[in-house]
């Protein structure tokens, strides 16, 4: 990252992300009714920031786009096309366009353009017709007049603050001119300094100016007063530029927008007595900040006398035609609180710095423990106090690594959309919970999951329109996907509104597929389950959306590797539910910790169904090696689990010993023989992969009290792994 | 700690080509690694032992937090392995990117050696440890050998064999 120049490029595109969330809210809002006069703005905001930002890096095809969609989205604004189903949908397909072609440009490959030019086209047909629309004579001057002002004689000059007032568009209607009437702009644009050393160049400002109309410039020169001063740089240029055009003021602002605060700037409609805007000199720093919007609205202010910005009432001829200024620095209130950027990198030193401390602070308690100090010593008091804060930054900085799931739902909102029109059915994603916080790298590891899950409930999960109609539903079929906190888990669900599973076709399937036996009886939440297992796909024809192969047995398996557990409820004809549920953190796990041969291990819980002490009555010899284990009338494979990893012989006699009962994902189960129960406890993850690489049968490292090392087994890999005398067991089936 | 003036002598002689080595015992050899690659020693800790790992490597232990995977290097340069006591160390090495343990008997000085003091290994050898000497030198009629640190990375299957 030693060039400035792409440390600044991957900061637009880390902004583009966010400004795409930004406009997918606004978008959302808009679909669902719940907008407000900032909405639209909001959603133009980031349209026209990427805009900006691609215009600097010369990404002609972004560049493009955006200004068409901008375009539209300003034909919005001012209320020249209505907000319909269909142009939300257009504007929601732009969206998605937008984004791909943001990550185009980020991973610098060329665009499809098979996929831009259609939507671009359709783009240009609604900013077509409204250009049509626009020659119709529209309502005369009447929205010039300042409405339901209250301000005396002061009433013209209201106007004053208009530029500054960008929070509050609904004033913009008494700058507003009528559109179709071509008038004259006066317009006094005098650089500052600052302007051209931070790389503005103001031939392009008078070009987008020459865009709009007729211009006629006049360029002024104030020489110095006295030469001697003419070895310190000054800026001495200024313009007077006088333009022909239909537009109105605000629009003028845009343009400037960029160089807002770099340069004395003056609007006026020529015949006018005032100027109508007037964006005094600022401090460059200042663009950044929102206290700007109050400077800007105080200057302007004062010069007529007014005290204090007056609140003013909603117009009643028209609706408001949204503030054009809409300078992207200018926030609502509501913005959320104040962020930082840091890199994943610090993060994760961070972490791993409270990892030690954690602990230390238990290596530290141990020995405390064996100085045999007085119970209620000052140290043992300490002692407590510094556990108590070493847990409270732990979870400080867990949650540092925790984001929103809101990203991972837009994603999925633009599957549902995508699905839903490859399919011809009508869906409806709601989402719920989107700032439910979770870990960054679960979020990352659940959008191909939760991708696959989406598609399988649009395309298997909803009936047909007509099938819906059929059932006496809605046409419109509804998606729910919900996240929440739920006992220390964080809880994501998806459920439709569809046919619910058709569990005979579901065992019918898995019977041919020879997966279940064929007089096999199983209850309805085990057929169910056999949706997870390998090679299992309902789709009576394969679609090109689901059913491809990899089925809810890869889903699953993808949720196990994050700690999580999926399960599915499903109620004929009402519909089906996934519910999948994940640890907080992946930094840390609950494992019971056991002892084999002198050596100390961690089993994750969640493997863990049962633990047993084995009587010599319920083991059973099966091959030379191999026992089983009759657990309530099922025999389980048991397994050594010193011989398997290597620590010692295989054991002769099994009586008496401890067994963990591992059930795995697949339902398949093994008893593990331990020597030692020792202890049940969060411990802290450490990767084994990178300091030597993969072990069979272990997943991770931790670190124990005492400083020692130990392994973190992974039951799954483990029972696959089983020495070959005992692999034969390992495969067994779980009966019944 | 004999030879330490000695290698004040050779430091003094030829500023721009010399090497500094790390010179430590293996059972009754002296080997040598870079003193670059060196990022501490460590007295002896238990390790804990990696399941179906090589019986090189003797297991895992717990640098401030990171799991530092510790080759027996007795075991790996094929020599006489004893099981290890309190007086044995750890040296921390960077290889290429990756941080390991040696566990050698003990650490008994610091040379500084010019280049052209370092001889090639003789080609003949045919014993195990050969692949993993880089280079030889002669230091008070005591041959050391230079570790070839790459060599003796887990992983380098091919070349133990």
């Amino acid at each position: 990252m030693s060039d400035p120049m792409q440390e600044i490029r991957a900061s637009f595109f880390i902004e583009c992300e966010e400004l795409l969330e930004g406009l997918f809210d606004a978008l959302q809002a808009m679909a669902d009714g719940t907008a407000d006069s900032e909405t639209i703005n909001v959603a133009f905001r980031a349209v026209h920031s990427i805009k900006g930002g691609a215009g600097a890096f010369a990404l002609d095809d972004l560049v493009a786009f955006a200004h068409h969609f901008e375009t539209a989205m300003d034909d919005l604004r001012s209320s020249r096309i209505n907000a319909d189903d269909a142009l939300i949908g257009l504007f929601f397909r732009c969206g998605d366009t937008l984004s791909d072609l943001v990550r185009a440009a980020r991973d610098e490959t060329p665009p499809d353009p098979d996929l831009i030019s259609p939507i671009a086209e359709e783009l240009r047909c609604v900013i077509a017709r409204t250009e049509a629309s626009a020659d119709l004579p529209t309502e005369p001057a009447v929205s010039f007049k300042p409405m339901s002002l209250d301000l005396g004689g002061l009433g013209d000059l209201e106007d004053l603050h208009n530029v500054g007032e960008q929070d509050q568009p609904v004033d913009k209607d008494a700058v507003t001119l009528p559109l179709d009437e071509s008038r004259c702009l006066r317009i006094r644009f005098r650089p500052d300094l600052e302007l051209y050393s931070s790389g503005n160049e103001p031939l392009f400002l008078l070009r987008a100016l020459a865009d709009l109309g007729p211009c006629d410039v006049a360029l002024e020169f104030d020489a110095p007063a006295d030469f001697d001063d003419a070895c310190r740089p000054f800026a001495r240029l200024s313009w007077t530029i006088l333009v022909t055009t239909n537009v109105d003021i605000a629009a003028v602002s845009e343009i400037f927008e960029f160089v807002e605060g770099l340069c004395a700037l003056e609007v006026s409609v020529v015949g006018q007595d005032a100027p109508v805007s007037q964006v005094p000199r600022q401090e460059v720093v200042a663009i950044q900040n929102p206290i700007k919007v109050d400077k800007a609205l105080e200057s302007p202010v004062d010069t007529v006398g007014v005290s204090e910005p007056i609140p003013l009432s909603p117009p009643t001829a028209k609706p408001p035609p949204p503030d054009q200024a809409g300078s992207a620095d200018a926030r609502p209130a509501t913005e959320s609180a104040p962020t930082v950027r840091v890199s994943l990198e610090r993060i994760d030193r961070l972490v791993n710095l409270v990892g030690e401390l954690v602990i230390n602070q238990s290596m530290l308690s141990q020995s405390v423990l064996q100085a045999k100090l007085p119970s209620n010593s000052a140290i043992d008091t300490g002692l407590e106090e510094f556990l108590q804060l070493t847990r409270d930054i732990q979870e400080s900085v867990m949650m540092i690594r925790a984001q929103p799931v809101k990203s991972l739902f837009q994603r999925m909102s633009r599957i549902v959309r995508e699905t839903s029109s490859a399919v011809g059915k009508d869906v409806r994603l709601v989402t719920e919970g989107e700032n439910t916080e979770i870990d960054k790298t679960a979020i990352e590891r659940l959008a191909d999951p939760l991708t696959h899950m989406i598609r399988n409930s649009v395309d298997h999960g909803l009936e047909t329109v007509a099938g819906r109609e059929a059932a006496g539903k809605t046409a419109t079929g509804e998606i729910r996907l919900s996240a929440s906190h739920r006992s220390g888990r964080v809880i994501i669900e998806i459920s439709d509104d569809g046919a619910g599973i058709n569990r005979e076709r579901v065992l019918a399937t898995a019977i041919k597929k020879g997966l279940v036996a064929s007089d096999a009886t199983l209850a309805d939440g085990d057929i169910d389950q056999l949706l997870f297992l390998p090679g299992f796909s309902t789709a009576a024809e394969v679609s090109n959306l689901s059913g491809r192969g990899v089925g809810m047995d890869v889903v699953k398996s993808a949720i196990t590797a994050l700690g999580g557990k999926i399960s599915i409820t499903s109620t004929q004809g009402v519909g089906t539910n996934f519910s999948i549920s994940l640890p907080l953190t992946l930094a840390v796990l609950d494992g019971m910790v056991i002892g084999v041969e002198n050596e100390t291990l961690v089993v994750p819980l969640t493997a863990i169904g049962e633990t047993l002490t084995l009587a010599a009555s319920d083991i059973r010899q099966l091959g030379a090696n191999t026992s089983v284990v009759c657990v309530r009338d099922v025999f389980v494979p048991l397994l050594d689990l010193g011989f398997e990893l290597g620590y010692r012989p295989v054991r002769a006699n099994y009586e008496n010993a401890i067994a963990l009962l591992i059930t795995q994902e697949d339902g398949r189960r093994a008893a593990l023989v331990v020597d030692s129960i020792e202890d049940q406890r969060q411990v802290v993850i450490k990767g084994l992969q990178d300091s030597y690489g993969h072990v069979p049968g272990v997943a991770a490292a931790t670190i124990l009290g005492d400083g020692q090392i130990a392994l973190i087994l992974d039951p799954a890999d483990l029972i696959a792994n089983a020495k070959g005398q005992s692999r034969g067991a390992a495969m067994l089936k779980k009966a019944g | 700690m004999s030879n330490l003036s000695d290698s004040a002598k050779t430091q003094s002689s030829s500023p721009h080509l010399e090497s500094e080595l790390l010179s430590f015992r293996v059972g009754d050899h002296e080997y040598s690694v870079d003193i670059m690659s060196v990022r501490e020693i460590r007295g002896w800790t238990r390790t804990t032992s990696l399941p179906h790992s090589p019986d090189y490597v003797r297991g895992v232990i717990n640098l401030r937090g990171t799991v530092l995977p510790v080759i027996d290097l007795a075991c790996r340069l094929g020599l006489e392995v004893v099981e290890p006591n309190d007086r044995n160390v750890i040296i921390v090495v960077d290889v290429t990117g990756r941080t390991l343990g040696l566990r050698v008997d003990a650490v008994s000085d610091i040379l500084t050696l010019r280049l052209d003091q370092l001889q090639s290994p003789p080609d003949l050898a045919a014993d195990e440890g050969h692949a993993f000497v880089q280079a030889l030198t002669i230091i008070d009629d005591r041959m050391v050998r230079v570790l070839d640190l790459n060599a003796v990375l887990p992983g380098h299957e091919g070349v133990a064999a």
